[in-house]
């Protein structure tokens, strides 16, 4: 029986498809059965961002609604053996599914894959609800900006009044420069306002652009910083010990150098 | 440059603090859901019935709610210019 995890927060364009996108692919990269469940209706992102918009030809809301079964609905990744997705919908709006429905489903994904990761739209209203109703756990990512991060808040208190305790926070975008210079919240400045356990940190990268210019997930991208980072929060989810990242050693031309002739 | 310029006559000493700050206050609202016009009645209120007792600067008393961890305080500094002579105390 695999897991059901929920990709949440609250605010708009923090990077919930991005992380969603990567976790699946790292988690699938390391041998598991994966399927990304994109809950986000009316507003389809995760096949662009994992560059599977031309194979779309079933949707949630055609499983739900009983148009087509669910197997025919789940898309193959091209790139990785065990991932896979389940599209939303983008011709219906968020009441096209009801959170039975969406509990149900899990159900019977959870039956056939190793984690099922749910892509949850923004906001607190029905599509939340749908996101999360047959979730067991909850990643929250955030960024560290003060509207980011009240949103954060928000989105663990409602976790929690859904019985879905201990949600785990990932921090998007740092910039350790900023933050070395007083002038970005550091990683403990927001883990002392939000009071839970941080899952990982992803430095603000310039690679993200790039990689989801083309439809592929950073975490697969072995020479980023970002990719790293996400790899090793794919493996906290496993349930490994691994060190937070050390972001001060970005840049600089020693580092760019090393990295070059390949000792980095 | 201009970076350290900034930074050289900024007493605050970056803007994370402020954000720290502004994002503590708006999540204790947020999380007890006391809207600050709630947080005004109340301050009306306690002027009311303070006034009764003792003369207080009006325009220094402050109300606000503080955090710490998971417990809320109502701190109030309410400033008291001289005491009252009220009927039935002296």
């Amino acid at each position: 029986m695999g897991e059901v995890i929920v990709v949440t927060s609250g605010k708009g364009g923090v990077g919930k498809t991005t992380t969603t996108a990567n976790l699946g692919a790292g988690l699938a990269s390391m041998g598991y059965k994966v399927v990304m469940v994109d809950a986000d209706i009316g507003l389809r992102n995760l096949d662009v961002v994992l560059g599977l918009e031309n194979r779309i030809v079933y949707d949630i809301v055609d499983v739900t609604g009983g148009h087509c079964r669910l197997r025919q609905a789940l898309i193959k990744d091209k790139r990785l053996e065990g991932l896979h997705l389940l599209p939303a919908a983008q011709t219906k709006d968020k009441t096209a599914v009801s959170p039975e429905q969406m509990r149900d489903l899990c159900g019977e994904l959870k039956k056939e894959f190793d984690y099922v990761i749910i892509d949850c739209p923004a906001g607190i209203e029905q599509g939340f609800r749908n996101a999360i109703a047959g979730a067991e756990k909850a990643i929250v990512v955030t960024t560290p900006e003060v509207s980011a991060v009240r949103d954060a808040d928000r989105i663990i208190g409602l976790l929690e009044a859904a019985e879905l305790r201990e949600p785990k926070l990932i921090i998007n975008r740092i910039r350790p420069k900023m933050v070395r210079q007083g002038d970005m919240m550091s990683i403990d400045d927001i883990i002392d306002i939000l009071a839970v356990e941080l899952l990982g940190v992803i430095p603000e990268d310039e690679m993200i652009v790039i990689t989801t210019n083309r439809g592929e997930p950073v975490v697969l991208d072995q020479n980023s910083r970002s990719g790293q980072a996400y790899r090793n929060i794919t493996r906290r989810i496993l349930g490994e010990e691994v060190p937070m990242m050390n972001l001060e050693e970005e840049g600089g031309f020693f580092n760019r150098i090393k990295k070059i002739i390949g000792l980095k | 440059m201009l970076e350290f310029l900034t930074r050289l006559f900024s007493k605050d000493g970056g803007s994370k603090n402020v954000a720290k700050e502004r994002l503590r206050l708006v999540l204790v609202h947020d999380r007890t859901s006391i809207s600050p016009q709630l947080l005004e009645t109340l301050k009306a209120e306690l002027i009311k019935v303070i006034s009764n007792y003792m003369e207080i600067d009006e325009a220094a008393l402050e109300v606000s709610l503080d955090s710490s961890g998971n417990t809320v305080a109502l701190v109030a500094s309410i400033p008291v210019k001289g005491m009252k002579r009220v009927a039935g105390t002296a």
